[in-house]
């Protein structure tokens, strides 16, 4: 792995591993929901979508063609602090992969019939998502709100429908200049390419795209809660309740050492039938339907910076009430911090982490994505390498003084109310 | 194609993937093993595939039950004794199941592949099926299926699946909740000495292995598995017989979604590879027609697709779109319209270069990795495909023609051999789909 910056700010990261004749290319952009500014929430998924409408010398759906045609795929995603957008490719298809996406760094067509059509796809596509879909936007759009009180942290990412019907050909334009500089940007190339020809390339087709300055991040330091909360979102089209709970989590960059038991103890939490909440909730108890932990509002522990969330979420059935669940998991929070892991139980989870962490490295795209990720938000690609050794050498004492963090007087707690539901008898505490 | 030809890099000269090495086996007990070498990480991939038909009515309910409870522990262990057993190897089986099969995956530390094997053998061979476990997936099954029932895409596939399969077991995508409610642990252990047994069923390893001592290995802890009956072969599904539209109802819903659906050449076929051409080029991938209308000219839809769907009673071609209420009927148009032209007016060379380099490229990257190999060769096992099936399904890719295309769309995409079925809010849309088409 190898790093190095173009005259213009880009900064790039090369990975090669010629085991396969696949290559990967990554384009990052350091900017996200939390971005977004007061009256134009889902502005950067908006544009992620305009960033695919052609550009200076590639026309509407030929950037998908071309990569398609060369037996590829593409796609691209928006998340809190960053917006992607990234190729798999066969390996001699890469240099058409860097055209395209420095065609597009340098001059997306941001027209106002381009922006029309692609509001409409937006809004379909949060219809498909969200607004037809029972448990839609659960809990990612209805939590931050309650555990965060500043814009950038609590407000919809996905947008209302009056701030996306606003959005103006100048806003994109505006929103491009500002954010989408070069020196804004990583672009990671991974998989089976020779890194001279590979940095030759990149200088061709990225070198003459233009300096701009790298813009200011958002604010999104806001403390801890000092207090639980607690709301109530109805769901007209759920048929049986479901809860959300949000905690607070350390800095992952500021201080990864202090995070990085939260994922272990997520994994002991939550992952697989042996885990803790699985065992406890959905086996013995059988409170939960089923259950999930994890960092992160989209379940990548690793791909924003502070404030973090360690989530989770419950669904259960309409005759079991929302303080059984919520009693049940406390007692067993509690019993964690105070007895600590069985025996063998950390080996296990270890063993599971390393297997997972193995099949994700054995993806191309997946080490490409998690490359550019770690250097755009940890400054650190090499974060890859190195998190299997940090993950394992958590030890047991951190873990269970990470769960001890995990108490109801600072956390939030989303109650999904069923419009759906059947009626039913009286509903019964617990078992 | 665009005006970009100019300053578009040409592709440079592309590096064959080499075939994985690889060896098969039938046990004496009927189980075939296939065991693929790809040594990129220490892992292995498993997926078992048993066949699990059935003609009886409330088949799919005990599929279901039997899947959700079949590791609720064995007879030398509980329940929490065998997942963290599992757990120590570094891996955790799924097991789910449908019209054609129950399948068991699972992904296992190169170390711990024997140790993986000897339980899944016990599983198989063991499974307890305790009654006080096996009454909360029992409860837990049902709301699980409320669930997925209010979900609108699942409501159309339930709809689509009865209309376009009658009184074919196809037709029952989700089980009954009336059926499995009255299974329990003693019906459970009974299907399971019936149907879970290796005659007729393959397992494929891949990953970090020696193929030759996999199959040795696998031999050693599977080939006491007891074999059984002949696994039930269902009756070719039916051809789709078009004919009103069927709307189903969801009040207020704010999008409605799409649904149409025919049959389909199997993989076997000698027409497969120019029908999978033609899937694509009108919705099978981004770079389509259906795509560039009804969402990049119209803004109708997030994503509009069609797809092939195979099965061991029959192959499907499906299209599915959830476009907004208020352009229902323009969107249904838009899709007649371009099945229509599919099927009567040839594809240019563009089009199908296009589409075949696609194709050609996503099997090379989809069976690039331990899991998308397992994963692709899992659902070529049913009727017995492999690795020979994927290289002869590549040089057939590349001997497609222009007419061969049309011959299947024409066959196949054509809009009067397909069913349809909409779902959505039928107050604010019968009448528009009406001045399209006859609605039953």
């Amino acid at each position: 792995m190898a790093r190095h910056s173009l005259a213009n700010g880009l900064r790039v990261v090369l990975a090669p591993d010629r085991s396969s004749a696949v290559v990967g290319v990554a384009v990052y952009y350091d900017v996200g929901m939390r971005s977004e500014p007061e009256g134009r929430t889902g502005f950067a998924h908006l544009f992620e979508h305009m960033m695919f409408q052609g550009s200076q010398h590639v026309e509407k759906m030929a950037h998908m063609r071309h990569v398609q045609s060369s037996g590829g795929t593409v796609n691209g995603s928006t998340r809190m602090d960053y917006t992607n957008y990234f190729e798999l490719l066969p390996s001699n298809a890469l240099e058409r992969a860097l055209f395209l996406e420095a065609d597009r760094m340098r001059s997306p067509r941001i027209t106002a019939a381009n922006l029309t059509n692609q509001i409409s796809v937006v809004k379909e596509e949060i219809r498909v998502n969200v607004l037809n879909q029972p448990y839609g936007g659960f809990p990612w759009l209805s939590l931050p709100p309650v555990l965060f009180d500043t814009f950038p942290n609590a407000h919809n990412g996905y947008g209302d429908f009056v701030d996306l019907d606003s959005a103006t050909v100048d806003d994109a334009t505006a929103f491009f200049n500002t954010y989408y500089a070069p020196s804004n940007a990583v672009l990671v190339v991974c998989g089976d390419i020779d890194p001279e020809l590979t940095t030759d390339l990149i200088e061709r087709h990225f070198a003459d795209i233009a300096a701009r300055p790298k813009p200011s991040r958002p604010c999104t330091a806001e403390p801890d809660l000092t207090a639980p909360r607690r709301s109530r979102v109805t769901d007209a089209l759920a048929p049986a309740p479901a809860l959300a709970l949000g905690w607070r989590v350390p800095d992952p960059v500021a201080d990864l050492e202090a995070y990085l038991p939260y994922v272990v103890a997520a994994e002991v939490l939550s992952e697989g039938d042996a885990s803790r909440l699985e065992q406890r909730l959905v086996r013995r108890d059988q409170l939960a339907l089923s259950q999930s932990a994890y960092l992160g509002l989209f379940g990548d522990p690793f791909d924003s910076r502070d404030p973090v969330t360690l989530s989770m979420t419950l669904h259960h059935p309409a005759t079991v009430i929302a303080d059984a669940v919520l009693d049940a998991l406390d007692d067993e929070l509690r019993r964690f911090a105070a007895d600590g892991l069985a025996d063998g139980e950390l080996r296990r989870v270890n063993a599971r982490i390393a297997s997972q962490l193995l099949r994700e490295a054995d993806s191309v795209l997946g080490r490409t994505l998690q490359f550019a990720a770690y250097e755009l938000i940890y400054g650190r690609a090499e974060l890859l390498t190195e998190l299997p050794g940090r993950l394992a050498a958590v030890t047991g004492e951190q873990v269970v003084a990470a769960v001890a963090t995990l108490t109801p007087d600072h956390r939030a707690v989303v109650e999904l109310v069923p419009g759906a539901a059947r009626t039913h008898s009286a509903p019964r505490r617990g078992r | 194609m665009t005006g970009v030809s100019g300053l578009l890099p040409p592709l440079g000269p592309s590096r064959a993937a080499r075939r994985p090495s690889s060896a098969e086996r039938t046990l004496g007990n009927g189980l075939t093993v296939l065991a693929v070498r790809r040594p990129a990480v220490p892992l292995v991939e498993l997926r078992l595939r048993i066949p699990f038909a059935g003609n009886r009515p409330g088949h799919r309910a005990r599929a279901s039950l039997l899947a959700n409870s079949l590791l609720l522990g064995t007879a030398q262990r509980s329940e929490l004794e065998l997942v963290q057993a599992l757990q120590e190897v570094g891996t955790e089986l799924a097991v789910g199941s449908d019209n054609d099969r129950v399948l068991i995956s699972g992904s296992v530390l190169r170390a711990g592949l024997n140790t993986g094997l000897d339980l899944l053998a016990e599983v198989l061979t063991a499974a307890a099926y305790p009654a006080r476990l096996v009454a909360g997936e029992r409860k837990r099954l049902r709301d699980q299926l409320r669930i997925a029932r209010s979900q609108p895409d699942v409501v159309a596939r339930v709809a689509r699946a009865r209309r376009v399969y009658g009184k074919h077991p196809y037709a029952e995508v989700l089980a009954a909740d009336g059926d499995v409610a009255g299974l329990d642990a003693t019906a459970l252990r009974r299907v399971h000495r019936q149907r879970i047994q290796p005659t007729g069923a393959r397992l494929v390893l891949v990953g970090d292995l020696s193929p030759a001592r996999t199959l040795d290995a696998v031999e050693a802890a599977l080939g006491g598995w007891a074999p059984g009956a002949a696994p039930v072969s269902l009756r070719p599904a039916p051809t789709p017989v078009p004919g009103p539209l069927l709307l189903v109802d969801r009040p207020g819903a704010v999008q409605s979604c799409l649904r149409l659906a025919g049959s389909a050449p199997m993989r076997t076929d000698p027409g497969y590879p120019a029908m999978q051409l033609a899937n694509l080029v009108f919705g099978g991938y981004f770079s389509s027609r259906y795509v560039e209308n009804i969402r990049e000219a119209k803004g109708y839809t997030y994503t509009p697709r069609s797809s092939i769907e195979h099965r061991m009673a029959g192959s499907a071609f499906a299209v599915d779109a959830d476009v907004s209420t208020a352009v229902t009927a323009p969107a249904l148009l838009e899709t007649q319209y371009e099945l229509g032209r599919m099927a009567t007016l040839p594809i240019t060379e563009a089009e199908l270069d296009s589409a075949r380099q696609y194709a050609l490229g996503n099997l090379a990257l989809s069976t690039s990795t331990q899991a998308g190999l397992a994963a692709t060769l899992a659902g070529l096992a049913g009727p017995g495909l492999g690795l020979d099936w994927i290289a002869d399904y590549r040089r057939a890719l590349l001997s497609v023609g222009v007419d061969d295309v049309l011959e299947q769309a024409s066959r196949f995409l054509a809009p009067s051999r397909l069913v349809t079925v909409v779902v959505g809010d039928a107050a604010a849309i019968r009448e528009q789909l009406g001045t399209l088409a006859e609605i039953a």
